[in-house]
């Protein structure tokens, strides 16, 4: 399979790369990891007429913390999250999902930055970042810095607010609120990350965000839930977001958030599973995923 | 484009189509078949190559992507007539059926005994979850890429 002709661009500055998508716009895709962007141009559901591969761009594959955010960088690869001493100390649901994305080989160049931008709601880190509450960074030649909620970015099934002229730059996560005041305090916060596939990867049947922080009495101060494969979209289950926080985390609380979760999504029968049994598990994953997520920020 | 790639320690200069895929650059260009294509489609990872030492699918990389740098392909493994560990071991512990998954195999087996020369079957199974093998000869493949790892450390140690 080939794609359709382009013109391939490998600037060294990013200042080249936002005058080529200043200059040329919507005819260009920004090559990172490729592993979703590739097999598009393949199967020609995606035909950009420029390609810009930034992998020659200096300065743009480090994980960070800094400013109150664990920040990941566009050429920041899966498996470099995988192999993050500072990710595993700092968000659980990140360290969760990245062994489960794709597979081994695709996690060597794969980046989190191009999944969220490509949003196929059967992605799986859009649904971590939902749950985190991530924020995407983009800038542009003549418009500067944007920083983005992941709410507001990602808009629809394989739609992004992202405009024409602008480059992801890094994705930020905030970091566990009891870390933003003492630098070493116990995390008072968790995630984790559930994936049901048929193997490794496929696509997830199901896949389920979660992420809570805890206050000084105890109760839920923060929660995410988000659901991967279910949905025309990530999905971000807001009113068992809602439910949770403020409240005193027990079985119950959760099996009544998860209830929630299983309400909300619409999955589609496939070979993958019926209806019925998706929404059977992402009840299932959500206990499961708050039960783990609590356990973290208890330790 | 006019690419310049270091492929198995030779530098090789060609003029490709920005579209060219790394794989078939590797097949048709330079025509060293041992990397196969299967699936086309970033599933099954026997087109897997080293690009500057990381196992790549090459049917979802660009020739281009690859200019300037370093490509191990199977035919690589040897080095001054002998064979690699990893294509020894494969031999004695009969780590191969058809063939078809086999170059990528031993790449991908070769990278992980040179990060983790004593990994565990759990291990290797990881590693090579990128990597279907149709015979379904797994058994062998783990017991192969085990037994390098050995004789990749009793060498460097002798």
């Amino acid at each position: 399979m080939y794609p359709r002709a382009f013109d391939y661009l490998a600037p060294e500055t990013k200042e080249e790369v936002l005058d080529v998508l200043a200059e040329r716009g919507d005819e260009v895709k920004i090559l990172a990891g490729g592993q979703s962007l590739i097999p598009m141009m393949k199967l020609r559901l995606a035909s950009p007429g420029t390609l810009v591969d930034i992998n020659r761009v200096p300065d743009l594959d480090s994980i960070s913390i800094g400013n109150g955010h664990l920040t990941v960088q566009a050429l920041v690869r899966h498996n470099d999250i995988v192999n993050s001493e500072l990710v595993t100390t700092e968000n659980a649901a990140m360290a969760s999902a990245a062994p489960w994305i794709s597979d081994p080989i695709v996690r060597n160049l794969g980046t989190l930055a191009g999944s969220v931008a490509h949003h196929d709601p059967e992605g799986d880190w859009a649904s971590v970042m939902l749950a985190c509450g991530a924020q995407v960074v983009a800038e542009s030649r003549d418009g500067g810095e944007r920083v983005i909620p992941i709410t507001e970015f990602l808009t629809d099934m394989f739609t992004t607010s992202l405009q024409p002229t602008e480059m992801i730059t890094e994705v930020r996560v905030p970091r566990y609120a009891s870390r933003t005041t003492h630098e070493h305090a116990p995390p008072r916060g968790g995630g984790n990350y559930q994936k049901l596939e048929r193997k490794v990867g496929d696509y997830a049947t199901v896949g389920v965000a979660t992420h809570l922080e805890l206050g000084d009495d105890g109760g839920i101060s923060k929660a995410g839930i988000a659901l991967t494969s279910v949905y025309p979209h990530n999905l971000k289950v807001t009113e068992a977001e809602h439910l949770l926080v403020g409240s005193q985390p027990s079985d119950e609380l959760f099996a009544e958030a998860a209830e929630i979760a299983k309400s909300a999504c619409t999955p589609a029968s496939d070979v993958r599973g019926s209806a019925e049994y998706k929404k059977d598990v992402v009840r299932v994953f959500t206990e499961r995923g708050l039960a783990a997520s609590l356990a973290g920020a208890q330790r | 484009m006019q690419i310049t790639v270091t492929v198995n320690g030779a530098e090789h200069s060609a003029d490709v189509e920005p579209r060219t895929l790394l794989v078939d650059f590797i097949r048709s260009d330079l025509r060293l078949t041992g990397t196969h294509i299967g699936c086309d489609t970033t599933a099954c990872g026997v087109c897997t190559v080293l690009l500057d030492g990381t196992p790549v699918k090459s049917c979802t990389v660009f020739a281009v992507q690859a200019n300037g740098r370093s490509i191990t392909t199977v035919e690589g493994l040897k080095q001054n007539g002998d064979l690699h560990p990893i294509q020894v071991a494969f031999k004695e512990e009969h780590g191969l059926q058809c063939g078809f998954c086999t170059p990528a195999m031993m790449l991908v087996g070769s990278k992980l005994i040179e990060d983790n020369p004593n990994p565990t079957e759990d291990e290797v199974r990881w590693a090579i979850s990128g990597n279907l093998c149709r015979c379904t000869g797994y058994v062998n493949i783990v017991k192969s890429i085990q037994l390098a790892g050995k004789m990749a450390t009793a060498g460097s140690d002798s």
